[in-house]
Parts: structure tokens; C-alpha cells; sequence
């Protein structure tokens, strides 16, 4: 199970160098997101779409508040 | 959404996935910056002061007075040692007794928006209710400052 993480937690990995990824649907993502985040939309996340991720780091998801 | 993607991720393959739950609302609410098409939208938090007059909980309300007189600013707000705002202390109760402690003459719980409320919406609100000041935390309760009806509304006559 993914750890889950606070802001400070969230700050320290991407200093770390930690994917951010925004799981969206692509129209909230173009109006707003996270600095240096990527957009994978839950509906369209798969073996394919998540090969843009590099497996040795790090990754982030995030939604608009976890629900 | 973000559970059930972190969980894809990990069946995919991934063996350090992390879930920032709170998510783009919670950074928004703490006043980070973000890009995209409606990240220039003016926001509470590009007109935040932060000077302001706070007192913790046991002070006595005299010296505060002193403080708010100096200050731009007419009321001065009680903050635990942590930052989190407890109350507002009105000029009303700075000019009474010198030697009340905050706590026990503040207002408690006064409202509070958040850092990313956009300006237009916000500087609307507070002139539909008489209001030139609004406090400004963070989620977790920690006060971040005050903005101004005029500065949000010197700043949106400003857009182009």
C-alpha cells in the first residue's frame, strides 16, 4: 500500500528528486497544478501511459483532495 | 482518486509510490504557487500582510495596545505559541482594562479565508458586508496574516 504524505513530506521527496503526478482528468490539470507536475488521468493509467514514470524514483500521485 | 491510482501503480510495478492525499487543495490553501491557465488568477495570497499585531494567550492587553497603536492596524489577533490563531482582539477591548489577558477579553474563533481564495470573490464578500480586513490561515489553523478590501482592490484595477 502507498504511503500516504503531508506537505512537508510531499516538499522533501521532490527535493530528492520525486515525480509528481497529478492524476486528474487533463482539463484540471491544464487549469491548475503542482509546479513540475505530470498529468496521467486515473481513467487512462496504465503500462503505457505510466513508461513516461521512471521506476527508480520516487513517484507522487495527488488528486484534487484524495476523494 | 488519488488511493485508487497509487494502488495502479503499484500493481504496475512501482515499489516507491507516495499519495500527497490532501492534494491540490491543500497546497493551494497554504499559498504555494502552481502553473498552468488559471494559476495567474489573483489570489488572497498575492496581497497578504504579514506584519501583523499578535499577542499570545497569557499577555496582558496594555502592551499589546502599544503595539497596535504603532501598527497600521486597528485590532491585533492572539496566537498560540505554535501560530495557531485562537482570536481577534478588538479595539474595544485594547482601550479598556490594561491588565486583562487576551485570552480573556479576545473574540474566539474569528472567520478566516483561505490564501488562495481568488481576490474578485473575496473582495466582493467583504464589501457586501461592510468588511475591510479578512485573517488568513492556513489549514491546519496557523495564522499567515490579514488582507486588505483595498489592496485587493487597488490590485484587480490594476489587471489588464
Amino acid at each position: 500500500m502507498a504511503t500516504r504524505i503531508d506537505l512537508a513530506q510531499l516538499q522533501e521527496l521532490l527535493e530528492g528528486g520525486g515525480q509528481l503526478v497529478e492524476v486528474l482528468p487533463a482539463a484540471e490539470y491544464t487549469d491548475e497544478h503542482l509546479p513540475g507536475a505530470i498529468n496521467l488521468p486515473l481513467k487512462q493509467l496504465d503500462a503505457t501511459t505510466a513508461a513516461r514514470l521512471d521506476p527508480a524514483r520516487p513517484v507522487i500521485v495527488y488528486c484534487w483532495d484524495g476523494l | 482518486m488519488s488511493p485508487r491510482a497509487a494502488c495502479r501503480l503499484e500493481l504496475l510495478g512501482f515499489a516507491q509510490v507516495y499519495d500527497y492525499v490532501a492534494g491540490k487543495a491543500d497546497w493551494l490553501a497554504h499559498g504555494l504557487p502552481t502553473e498552468g491557465e488559471q494559476a495567474q488568477v489573483p489570489r488572497a495570497k498575492d496581497v497578504l500582510r504579514r506584519e501583523m499585531v499578535t499577542a499570545l494567550p497569557g499577555e496582558p492587553v496594555g502592551g499589546v495596545a502599544v503595539r497596535v497603536a504603532r501598527s497600521p492596524f486597528g485590532f491585533a489577533l492572539v496566537v498560540a505559541n505554535d501560530g495557531t490563531l485562537l482570536g481577534r482582539l478588538r479595539k474595544a477591548v485594547l482601550d479598556a482594562d490594561p491588565s486583562a489577558r487576551a485570552e480573556q477579553v479576545m473574540e474566539a474563533g474569528p472567520s478566516t479565508v483561505r490564501p488562495d481564495r481568488p481576490l474578485g470573490e473575496l473582495a466582493e464578500r467583504l464589501r457586501r458586508r461592510g468588511l475591510h480586513t479578512a485573517i488568513v490561515t492556513a489549514p491546519d489553523g496557523k495564522l499567515l496574516g490579514v488582507v486588505q478590501r483595498a489592496d485587493m482592490e487597488a490590485r484587480l484595477a490594476s489587471q489588464p
